[in-house]
């Protein structure tokens, strides 16, 4: 099962005005986070950070003694979108997360990649055929329950490591369509960076005033966010190497640190979770980890049964 | 005036009377997937078994027409070889092509049964030119089902460029997601188009009349809420009303269907091998019905693609089949943009 898990803070999913996103990865270098992933997974119009921003964000993260990730866009379309794609690739300074098979193409002739979570990987075949192309991570997808994960690990993959989605909003669905510039009445074309306005999604809820969804333009998350600290046992059991936390605007040092004490066994699981209860009042999701619908909780108690 | 290649015309089937239906509309070919979750319609009395393939290509290659088998879900380790099984079914029975989207499965497909023909599913959600020239170079995959995300010009664009077949959807129910990789279904419900073939299971869908009108709940996740008289659709996830900023709406997409008739001949110009029909899980008589008008639409382009119009008719009988009684370009047209 290896060492102790390490810590990945998820590229960022949200569209943020370009001081705040500075900001924010200062503080990052500070934040006990072993891997940090970089680079716009979501909407290829938003350029507030270019690949240059980026990589002088991985410098500095990097000379904090952090790995370093590169994400690629999760839905490539235009020309330009391959071009930019291409470029990301080819940095020649740090490992890419493929999240097309536009990205593995060009990876396959270059380095070693990790296989990220929008890449449909859900068996052994799959994931042998990617690590034989360089693959030496790889994100679970969102669907993936602790029982469909240990099925994979049967077949040992020496080198890759796994990586699973440990808290925050999931990446349910992507879309040509802009929800943000829908909700909006104006054109995905016109579509005035609408979503910098909403820096942790947009709640979509039934009309029951349930939390269903999370606009955040082309992209659908969770209502709900996922939270699978009260199931470290389990994930190590599966052989996780790594937790991805995935940013959001607020409260997010201290998510980071409540995963990294509980990581090394310093904090008791209520409290963590009571603490983290006052982030999100509406609760958290854990099904699918659990093998049932995504938006499910299972409460701790209820577990150990 | 310029002879122009007419599109091949692929239509669904979930049992052997759709697939008559669709022969004898004039399709050129036909799909159709196992009564499992190897296949992305997997719902319950719909889809073939063996024996009944084995009638329908008689029935199909005694009038030219071809048979594809859909193998287009995701195989987890646990119930790898019923999709390898699968795999060696369709090469047993010899269908004209194998519509698949998981790469281990492509794997597996191209070194046992290297002529094969391979094509690769919208499933397997290739947007670009990249990701087309991964599945032609690995698998040999010979063509591919675009999502129905990418707009006019991008498809024109691929087209161009690709190393490999392109077949585009015609008609049906429209995935707003890309699709391959949406789990809007698994998230409320537990079961994906990925995982197990299904998005928005019917045994998850709840029916239920209220003094304010008619609610439909998807594991229990109140999807809509109509007024008395308002016709109701089914509740797939994507096309439910929500309350976003405040307001109740169909926040992600209308319940409409994807229609091309309008644009025929600019697919055709742009160079598409086929037009798909969606729609395995309806009716023999719905699927005569479509069947027929594109083939009648696409022969007239065949015929002068420069003074095709879409006779009324056509698009009347085409409204009345689709969600809500209306049709969308989607995502190839410029609203969406």
């Amino acid at each position: 099962m290896g060492g102790e898990m390490k810590l990945a803070l998820g590229p960022l999913a949200y569209y943020w005005p370009e001081q705040v996103m500075r900001d924010f990865y200062r503080q990052v270098e500070s934040w006990p986070v072993d891997i940090v992933y970089l680079g716009e997974v979501v909407c290829a119009k938003r350029r507030n950070f270019g690949l240059d921003d980026w990589l002088e964000t991985a410098d500095r993260l990097s000379a904090t003694g952090k790995e370093i990730v590169l994400s690629t866009l999760a839905l490539v379309e235009a020309a330009s979108e391959l071009h930019a794609l291409e470029r990301i690739c080819r940095n020649g300074r740090y490992r890419v997360e493929a999240n097309d098979m536009a990205a593995v193409q060009v990876l396959s002739s270059e380095a070693s990649f990790v296989v990220g979570p929008h890449l449909n990987c859900y068996n052994p075949a799959t994931l042998g055929l990617l690590a034989g192309m360089g693959a030496t991570r790889w994100v679970a997808p969102v669907e993936m329950s602790a029982s469909m994960l240990n099925a994979i690990q049967l077949s040992d993959f020496e080198g890759v490591e796994t990586e699973v989605l440990a808290y925050g909003r999931l990446p349910l669905a992507f879309s040509a369509r802009c929800f943000t510039a829908r909700d909006a009445g104006i054109p995905k074309d016109h579509c005035e960076f609408r979503c910098e306005k909403h820096p942790d999604g947009l709640r979509l809820s039934t009309q029951e005033n349930q939390p269903l969804f999370t606009v955040n333009g082309v992209q659908l998350q969770s209502g709900l966010p996922c939270n699978l600290l009260d199931d470290l046992d389990t994930l190590r059991d599966s052989g996780v190497d790594v937790l991805r936390l995935m940013p959001q605007m607020h409260g997010m040092a201290q998510i980071v640190e409540v995963f990294h004490q509980a990581i090394h066994g310093h904090v008791g699981t209520m409290a963590t979770l009571e603490l983290l209860e006052t982030l999100n009042p509406d609760g958290y999701c854990n099904g699918y980890w659990h093998g049932n619908e995504g938006m499910h909780w299972y409460p701790p108690t209820l577990r150990s049964e | 005036m310029s002879v122009v290649k007419i599109p091949e015309l692929v239509c669904p089937a979930g049992s052997l009377p759709a697939l008559r239906a669709a022969v004898d509309g004039g399709a050129d070919a036909v799909y159709l997937g196992l009564q499992n979750a190897t296949n992305a319609r997997n719902f319950p009395g719909l889809n073939f078994f063996i024996e009944d393939i084995r009638r329908g290509i008689e029935y199909a290659r005694q009038r030219n027409a071809k048979i594809f088998l859909a193998l287009n879900t995701y195989p987890q380790a646990e119930n790898w070889v019923q999709w390898t099984s699968a795999v060696d079914i369709a090469a047993d029975l010899n269908v004209d092509a194998v519509i698949m989207a998981d790469p281990g499965l492509l794997s597996y497909a191209v070194k046992k049964y290297p002529s094969l023909r391979l094509h690769l599913s919208v499933q397997g959600s290739a947007t670009n030119l990249h990701a087309l020239t991964f599945y032609k170079e690995h698998f040999g995959v010979q063509r591919a089902v675009l999502p129905r995300v990418l707009s006019l010009q991008q498809v024109r664009a691929i087209i161009k460029i690709a190393p490999l077949e392109i077949e585009v959807f015609g008609f049906g129910s429209l995935c707003v997601m890309v699709e391959g990789r949406c789990a809007l279904s698994s998230y409320v419900t537990g079961e994906s188009p990925n995982t197990r073939g299904v998005c928005s299971p019917a045994h998850a869908v709840r029916w239920e009349e209220t003094s304010a009108g008619r609610q439909v709940r998807l594991n229990g996740v109140l999807v809509d809420r109509y007024a008395p008289g308002e016709p109701a659709g089914y509740p797939t996830l994507c096309k439910g009303r929500y309350l976003v900023s405040a307001k109740a709406d169909y926040a992600i997409e209308e319940p409409t269907s994807l229609s091309v008739l309008d644009i025929l001949p600019d697919l055709i110009s742009a160079g598409v091998t086929a037009i798909k029909v969606e729609g395995r899980q309806r009716s023999p008589a719905y699927v005569g019905q479509v069947t027929q008008v594109l083939r009648r639409a696409l022969d007239r382009c065949g015929r002068d693609a420069g003074t095709y119009r879409p006779e009324p008719a056509w698009r009347e009988t085409l409204d009345k089949l689709s969600e809500g009684q209306s049709h969308t370009l989607g995502a190839l047209d410029r609203p969406w943009q």
